[in-house]
């Protein structure tokens, strides 16, 4: 990475410096008070950069060598499924067929669009488990919302009005609690037992005539299998409500069971996790959303349906939920999903998950002697340790995040789930080597050492990022959430 | 230095200090201790009516977001704007930066929360 | 095995062994049995690279694109110029491979490239803060009226029916179960119907929401309504085309209280509808309130500037189900898209495509009109794009124009069944006069 400050593009700024070109107006030129009213016009110009092309590309360039991708190396971000993004899959997106198609052309000439996204729901229905799926969702939180408003939808048309609350898990992802507030229910907590999964008693007492529903991930995010999941669908269906499934860790089962089976009725999945899209330094996700047989109709609109040689949006659905986004979802991230899906069919997919947990296995393994492994079994595709041995030499969680930088990795997920304390959350993927995943073991190994020996070293990490340990306190305190020059 | 005797405590960690009606209610050592760094201070309205027990504000880290709880029932009738510029006044000297006065509506719930001393021994157990 | 698993058969045994397994299916026996799958995936047999491409070539051949058609469709997604070089930056690893910048000394290149599409947005809007990005332009607005709801205590929404059909449609799906209480004001001259609106709103309302350049291009006359918003105490949300801001008065200038819209004029392609970014920014009273993440400026402990996530207090992973919005991945690569496309064009060249716009449309407007087959449907200022009403259904003109390789403007009839044969026409910097001529000969027919 390089260490040298990159200025803020608008610090490079020149005023006359271009690196625009746009053709000169070829129809006869009026003046724009003639066509707009003053008192319409903005009065102070938007301050943007001026730079030439050179710049511009130097510019950005420079930015992205100060990140960390996953081409630069491994990324163990637990619960993110970091896996390699195949090339192919982005130059398939990048045909013009895909790209330069406008989303209100006449349906006669986007087939190949409605094909490509018939089939997708058709395909991730077979995987989940489920009658039909909607594309709309833009990531998994949007998913989740989604789903939720479609269970309410349902109880509504029962005449369940009255279920207004939704079961969440102590381990589950805030998006789960947040998700539900914004569908507008009441939120209630379900315990964890002392083998990371759902407390089933617990589950029974709270069961009422008012719940609405279950979320659930599964493999939880400890990376453990929910072992109870038959009894626990039982519970919640015999008391009136839905299963959903927050899809964030199919990774781990894509090929080896369904949700369907294990008796959900609501899933989302994460296709720029377990389907190798890339996650864009933050997005664009895609968040599916599927569905069981009589939740079908609440899906939103429209829903891709063919008939006759033809596919055609189906906007006549009376009970749906209607859009909870503008067209039809990230549409070309699904292009690369499907690609995907297309290049590794069901063996394939099943050796995605199989080399998934295997990694995930071995890793824990190898850690578990130098970290506290507090739900100590067979893990599905990753598995929580805790720093509480090491934060007893005063080395914390976030050290050893800090440390791991220093040996190129990005370091796993922590402090999450809640209900581990210093919690690293590691997910290796399918993806990596067995020479990268023992490299990594060393360097964990390593700091494990260190923090016994020389806990200063790890305390101070990291030691050779473009920039160290930023003041997040200053950040909050005293927020600089825009430039505030003035352009030269 | 504040004289604790005048201090009552929840289990919550807020404090409560009266002066006849009003009362002095902010956050103890212990929590601002446990919260780090606080980085803002969310204050109650003026004219607000509190039940004990009711959220009065909230106090927020860089990682976290503490409700605070009202441990006595009541109206506010300031709050310290101080805290608005200067969250950090807390983590300097907690028992001197009160985020809100409350109008007692019953003195006598006072009486069931803890002194300084008890609440010191409720802290050594949470811990 | 599976193209992009590096271990092999032989290292998977070693790593089973060492596991003490005999096979990868004691890997999953925590899995009840009732739960497995018994037969394979009904999936479509794997193809390789050369087959994939050659399947998705065909898939893509399917559609007509706009390599090949000029189009004259808007409605909410435009057919701007992308300078190349936004493609070229967005195709850096770093960039896409990456994910959410939690590890800010590994992630500084995202962040500062969060940080100044914030400033960008700010400077677009005039606006004093904004977030990274939403999910699109309709969620934006949804947000808006979530968050506008909650700093004003009040529930009411009133949103001008000239705001772009599907954003109207995801705010009612939202407000069915969030408790919204969504009203719409009509229009009157293809503008917001300001006596409709001052009949309806009242002490409960706590937003009014416009879009402008409206769905039907027309500028609405945002400094009006928003003196009447805040007579009454609400807020006021803009949804603004972000190209027209180069020239149009900004929604800060007139006094919104939020601005959001569809980024995906600056730099995203059109992708059948998706991904794009909905751009979200407000007032900085109400900072703490806004949904989404943000960046924020800092330094080290040797003094060295950099950026972090801030602000993080508002989110899901802190906040869970009290957060100020449930999103957590958004559109952070269309957003680096914005950055670049807005560094390309800087002030003066974001400028001179508005003006491009402004011109071409107000050309074809005219041309169309002087053929006698177009009526002008309203006589309010547009921008890029506007309504005028054919002499035969819209449908059918439009089939005739495919036929010389032209995708014509939306059948408005579809969302405003009252505007009987409405053709909305968008022209964007990038329509030749030649296409312009060739589009009103061609729309005359025979
Ligand atoms: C378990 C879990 N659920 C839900 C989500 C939310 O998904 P997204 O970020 O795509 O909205 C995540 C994302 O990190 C997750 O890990």
């Amino acid at each position: 990475m390089s260490s040298r400050e990159v200025k803020l593009i608008f610090e490079k700024s020149r005023e006359g410096r271009r690196a625009y070109s746009l053709p000169e107006c070829d129809v006869p030129r009026k003046d724009m008070a003639d066509l707009i009213p003053e008192e319409l016009l903005r009065q102070t110009p938007a301050d943007l950069p001026e730079v030439s092309e050179v710049d511009a590309v130097r510019h950005f360039t420079a930015l992205s060598r100060r990140n960390h991708g996953v081409d630069s190396g491994f990324y163990p971000l637990g619960s993110c499924t970091m896996k390699y993004n195949p090339k192919v899959n982005e130059d398939v997106a990048r045909l013009s067929g895909f790209t330069r198609v406008h989303p209100y052309q006449p349906e006669d000439t986007v087939q190949g669009c409605l094909e490509l996204m018939y089939k997708a729901d058709r395909m991730l229905a077979e995987i989940t488990g489920m009658e039909r799926v909607s594309l709309q969702p833009a990531a998994g939180a949007h998913g989740e919302l989604t789903g939720l408003m479609i269970i309410k939808a349902y109880h509504e048309s029962r005449g369940q009005g009255k279920r207004n609350k939704i079961i969440v898990p102590d381990s589950a992802h805030g998006t789960n609690p947040a998700s539900a507030a914004v569908a507008g229910f009441e939120v209630l907590e379900v315990k964890s037992n002392e083998r990371g999964c759902v407390d089933v008693e617990a589950l029974k007492a709270l069961m009422s005539d008012e719940i609405a529903g279950l979320m659930l991930t599964n493999p939880n995010t400890l990376g453990l299998f929910e072992e109870n999941i038959t009894e626990i669908a039982e519970i919640v269906h015999n008391a009136g409500g839905l299963l959903y499934y927050d899809g964030a860790n199919a990774n781990a089962i894509v090929g080896i069971s369904r949700p369907g089976d294990m008796g959900f009725d609501v899933v989302h999945l994460n296709l720029h996790k377990t389907f190798s899209t890339p996650h864009g330094g933050g997005g664009p996700g895609s968040g599916p959303v599927g569905v069981k047989k009589e939740l079908v109709p609440f899906l939103p609109v429209p829903l891709i349906e063919y008939s006759d040689g033809r596919y055609y949006l189906d906007y006549d659905r009376p009970l749906s939920i209607g859009r909870v986004k503008s067209f039809y979802g990230n549409f070309n991230v699904v292009v690369k999903a499907y690609a995907y899906i297309m290049s590794q069919g069901h063996e394939g997919l099943k050796e995605v998950a199989q080399a998934a947990v295997l990694n995930a296995n071995y890793l824990m393994k190898k850690l578990k002697e130098y970290y506290h492994l507090p739900y100590d079994r067979v893990c599905m595709h990753e598995f929580v340790l805790s720093g509480v041995k090491q934060k007893e030499k005063g080395v914390s969680t976030l050290d050893i995040a800090k440390r791991l930088l220093d040996f190129g990795y990005h370091p796993p997920t922590v402090y999450f789930p809640l209900i581990v304390k210093e919690a690293l959350m590691i997910e290796p993927t399918e993806t990596e080597s067995k020479e990268t995943l023992d490299e990594f073991i060393d360097a964990m190994i390593q700091i494990a050492r260190e923090a016994e020996t020389e806990p200063e070293k790890v305390k101070g990490a990291p030691h050779t990022t473009v920039v160290g340990r930023l003041d997040e306190v200053r950040a909050a305190r005293m927020p600089v959430l825009r430039w505030t020059g003035h352009s030269k | 230095m504040a004289d604790m005797k005048d201090f009552r405590f929840s289990r919550e960690h807020e404090w409560v200090r009266a002066e006849g009606k009003k009362a002095y209610i902010g956050i103890s050592d212990y929590a601002q201790n446990a919260l780090g760094d606080i980085v803002f201070v969310e204050l109650p309205e003026t004219g607000a009516k509190l039940s004990a027990g009711d959220v009065l504000g909230v106090v927020e880290s860089v990682k976290a977001a503490s409700d605070i709880y009202s441990p006595v029932s009541g109206t506010v009738i300031e709050t310290n704007q101080e805290l608005a510029d200067a969250p950090e006044k807390i983590n300097e000297a907690p028992y001197d930066s009160w985020i809100a006065v409350v109008e007692l509506d019953d003195e006598s719930e006072l009486d069931e929360l803890m002194d300084f001393d008890d609440y010191e021994k409720f802290c050594k157990e949470e811990a | 095995m599976s193209r992009y698993i590096p271990n092999t058969r032989h290292q998977q045994g070693e790593m089973l062994k060492e596991l003490g397994m005999g096979s990868p299916e004691q890997l999953f026996e925590s899995i009840p049995e009732e739960a497995r799958l018994k037969k394979p995936l009904d999936l479509p047999k794997a193809l390789s690279e050369p087959e994939l491409v050659k399947h998705m070539q065909e898939i893509a051949g399917k559609n007509a694109n706009l390599d090949e058609y000029t189009c004259f469709l808007g409605a909410g997604a435009y057919d701007h110029y992308i300078p190349s070089v936004v493609g070229h930056v967005l195709s850096r690893q770093e960039f896409y491979t990456s994910y959410t910048p939690y590890q800010p000394e590994i992630s500084q290149g995202t962040l500062q490239a969060i940080f100044e599409y914030q400033t960008m947005i700010c400077q677009l809007t005039g606006m004093d803060v904004a977030n990274a990005s939403m999910y699109d332009g309709a969620t934006a607005l949804t947000e808006a009226a979530v968050m506008a709801c909650q700093a004003v205590k009040r529930n009411e929404v009133l949103v001008a029916s000239s705001v772009h059909p599907e954003s109207r449609t995801v705010l009612k799906t939202y407000s069915r179960f969030n408790g919204c209480d969504v009203k719409e004001i009509g229009y009157s001259d293809g503008r917001v119907d300001l006596e409709e609106l001052e009949s309806k709103i009242s002490g409960r309302t706590a937003a009014v929401i416009v879009q402008n350049p409206n769905f039907f291009g027309i500028i609405e006359n945002l400094s009006e309504i928003a003196a009447l918003a805040h007579k009454y105490g609400a807020l006021f949300i803009v949804s603004a085309d972000p190209i027209s801001l180069a020239v149009l008065k900004s929604p800060g200038e007139a006094g919104a209280d939020i601005a959001v819209g569809e980024g995906q004029p600056l730099g995203n392609p059109l992708n059948f509808g998706g991904p794009y970014l909905g751009f979200f920014a407000a007032k900085k009273e109400l900072l703490r309130r806004m949904p989404g993440r943000i960046a924020g400026e800092t330094i080290d402990a040797e003094g060295r500037r950099g950026f972090v996530l801030t602000m993080q207090t508002r989110e899901q992973h802190i906040r869970r189900e009290k957060a100020t919005s449930n999103i957590c991945s958004n559109q952070a690569l269309n957003a680096l898209a914005a950055t670049v496309y807005l560094t390309v064009m800087g002030k003066q060249g974001l400028k001179e495509v508005a003006d491009l716009c402004l011109q071409k449309s107000h050309y074809a407007y005219e041309k169309l009109t002087a053929t006698g087959k177009f009526q002008p449907v309203f006589s309010a200022p547009f921008f890029k794009e506007f309504v005028v009403r054919a002499k035969e259904p819209v449908s059918d003109l439009n089939r005739r124009l495919l036929g010389s390789k032209i995708i014509g403007g939306l059948e408005i009839e579809k969302f405003y069944p009252e505007i009987q044969n409405g053709w909305l026409v968008a022209v964007t910097e990038k329509r030749t006069r030649e296409e312009i001529d060739q589009l009103a000969g061609k729309a005359v027919g025979v």
